[in-house]
């Protein structure tokens, strides 16, 4: 590929050049409305070079809001407690549950096993309003409306069925000898289950684990629908700050720089997977 | 595998315990699932109900006279059309972009290798905090791109408050963010096609055309297909952007299905015609589904191979 004219290399150039500033732009002009007074943001025309504050990160940190109207309480850390607290609760819950699941998908085929496996991953696929509606009059009636336990058990939805498959690819990729080896030596199925396979599995279970908590961050409907102010997560809360402070629009975009980071930061961390894990497998990174 | 299984749990154990193993490792995965296969069949019920929650001395079992209703309803023809186009539009133009960055960045160089880490950040964004960036971004008064394209002499371009540009501010949003989807699938197809074809096409000398319609594309027609279905099963039900820009607005020229079936819930309180209306999308979704998931395992087989 060494052929390539100057022309065309140029050509090249620019395109990747538009795709960079496309795709990047929009966060780094978050990131910058996010150290401006309303003033510095409301300025035309607008400008890169500004004196940057700091007070909309801390008008969100201590929750109190001074505007010229008066002061206002904002609950936005509650917000970003609520995210990690889910998300990182649905995760774990999910992997309790769905690790030794994959673990006899790839190991056994047993009746209605792969069925099962199908109908776990049919969830991922389904509209989730469609179970999101009827739950919400159920759970007034089971009394798990607005619980952290509610939500958690619907997040299911999202990690589960993405622990499951990738973390049976991995399993699948394990070569069974080396289990039977440890078993052969004396050792329980247990015993050889927690000493051997997941620690073999681990970069797998890694892996789903960290996207799938970047799913769960991400998710809004569910929230949307079954939380109540006290329970909501980012996504969500964003949306109701948006609507309550008006014209701030510094500490929304601070708002929404204390959103995205967690899930940008991980999904840097862990880019390595990201291809296997969003293909569900399917694709080799 | 399975043959090899048998001699993995054959030692002390005996033949009882071996078979029930594999139903109590996934039992309780299927327990929590099975929780929620009970409000889709109540789903399902709601939908042949007249069930509104403002008028409960109406409900009543009526069959299917929900579905039969959408049948002359104008505003359910809308959905079905806003819904088709919103994913046609997204899913044919993140595929175009997504195939034309990919072949951008197919060396593997470090540069390159930078370029595709960071277009995974668009895609890591929550879609409803995407969309409220992209608010910011074009807010009347102070947005950044209403600023810009007022230099370009639209100085009153209102975005998604406009009927005639909505559709287009939120399909620009939903491609910022799955764009980036589609060309890490398809980038590291890319990478994976064998050596042989492309280097023996050099040395004859094939036009980089033939090379890309003749040998690149039919060779990642697997890609394609699966990046493809699994767009099409999600922007059909796209709701976090549509909902957090304009609500399924302005008037009703964003009503996609499930936008639509929120409000009918939350706002006019009718369960059953806002069941009655998912459960039109679930069969759409399921028909597609059908069709990934097989294309899926094909793909799958392929990447891990036989064990």
């Amino acid at each position: 590929m060494n052929q390539l004219s100057t022309s065309q290399r140029v050509f090249r150039g620019v395109l990747l050049g538009l795709v960079i500033l496309f795709f990047m732009f929009p966060i780094f002009w978050i990131f910058l409305m996010s150290f401006q007074t309303n003033e510095q943001i409301l300025r035309i025309p607008p400008s890169i070079f500004f004196e940057p504050t700091l007070i909309n990160y801390q008008a969100l940190i201590t929750g109190r809001l001074e505007t010229q109207a008066g002061n206002l309480d904002i609950a936005f850390m509650e917000n970003l407690w609520n995210s990690v607290f889910l998300s990182s609760s649905a995760v774990l819950l999910s992997l309790v549950l769905g690790v030794p699941a994959a673990y006899a998908f790839a190991r056994y085929r047993f009746r209605l096993g792969e069925d099962i496996a199908f109908t776990i991953l049919s969830f991922r696929f389904a509209p989730p309003l469609l179970v999101l509606l009827p739950l919400t009059l159920y759970f007034e009636d089971i009394g798990l409306s607005n619980t952290y336990t509610g939500l958690i058990w619907v997040y299911q939805l999202i990690s589960l069925p993405l622990i499951l498959w990738i973390v049976r690819g991995y399993f699948e990729d394990i070569s069974p000898d080396i289990e039977s080896a440890y078993r052969l030596a004396g050792h329980s199925w247990l015993q050889t289950f927690l000493k051997i396979s997941i620690p073999l599995a681990r970069p797998g279970i890694a892996a789903a684990g960290l996207l799938s908590f970047i799913f769960a961050w991400n998710n809004f409907v569910f929230a949307l629908v079954l939380a109540s102010a006290d329970k909501q997560p980012v996504t969500v809360g964003a949306l109701a700050f948006v609507t309550a402070s008006g014209i701030q629009y510094g500490q929304i975009a601070a708002g929404i720089v204390l959103s995205v980071t967690p899930t940008l930061l991980l999904a840097l961390y862990a880019q390595r997977y990201l291809v296997e894990g969003l293909s569900l497998g399917a694709v080799k990174g | 595998m399975s043959s090899t299984s048998s001699a993995l749990a054959a030692p002390k154990s005996g033949r009882l315990r071996k078979k029930i193993l594999p139903y109590l490792l996934s039992l309780p995965a299927l327990l929590v699932c099975i929780g929620i296969l009970i409000p889709f069949f109540t789903a399902v019920y709601y939908s042949m109900m007249r069930f509104r929650l403002n008028l409960p001395y109406l409900k009543g079992f009526i069959w299917f006279d929900n579905y039969i209703n959408f049948l002359s309803d104008p505003a359910f023809w809308n959905t079905v059309q806003i819904s088709l186009l919103y994913a046609f539009l997204t899913v044919g133009l993140e595929l175009l972009l997504g195939l034309g960055i990919a072949v951008l960045l197919q060396q593997p160089s470090k540069f390159n290798n930078i370029v595709s880490v960071l277009l995974l950040l668009p895609l890591m964004t929550a879609p409803a905090l995407a969309s409220l960036m992209w608010k910011l971004m074009t807010n009347p008064n102070f947005g950044i791109l209403s600023y810009l394209v007022s230099l370009l002499g639209f100085s009153d371009f209102k975005w998604a408050s406009d009927p005639s540009t909505a559709l287009l501010t939120v399909v620009l949003v939903d491609i910022w963010v799955y764009t980036p989807f589609i060309m890490i699938l398809l980038l590291a197809g890319l990478r994976s096609l064998p050596k042989q074809p492309f280097e023996a096409a050099a040395l004859d000398g094939v036009p980089q055309s033939f090379i890309f319609f003749r040998i690149t594309l039919p060779m990642l027609m697997p890609y394609l297909l699966t990046a493809t279905l699994f767009r099409l099963l999600e922007s059909i039900q796209q709701f976090d952007i549509i909902y957090s820009m304009t609500q399924g607005g302005p008037g009703d020229q964003l009503m996609v299905f499930q936008v639509q079936a929120y409000l009918e819930f939350f706002q006019y309180t009718n369960v059953g015609r806002s069941t009655a209306l998912l459960m039109v999308l679930w069969a759409i979704t399921f028909a597609l589904s059908n069709v990934f998931i097989k294309q899926w395992l094909r793909l799958r087989e392929r990447t891990h191979g036989n064990g």
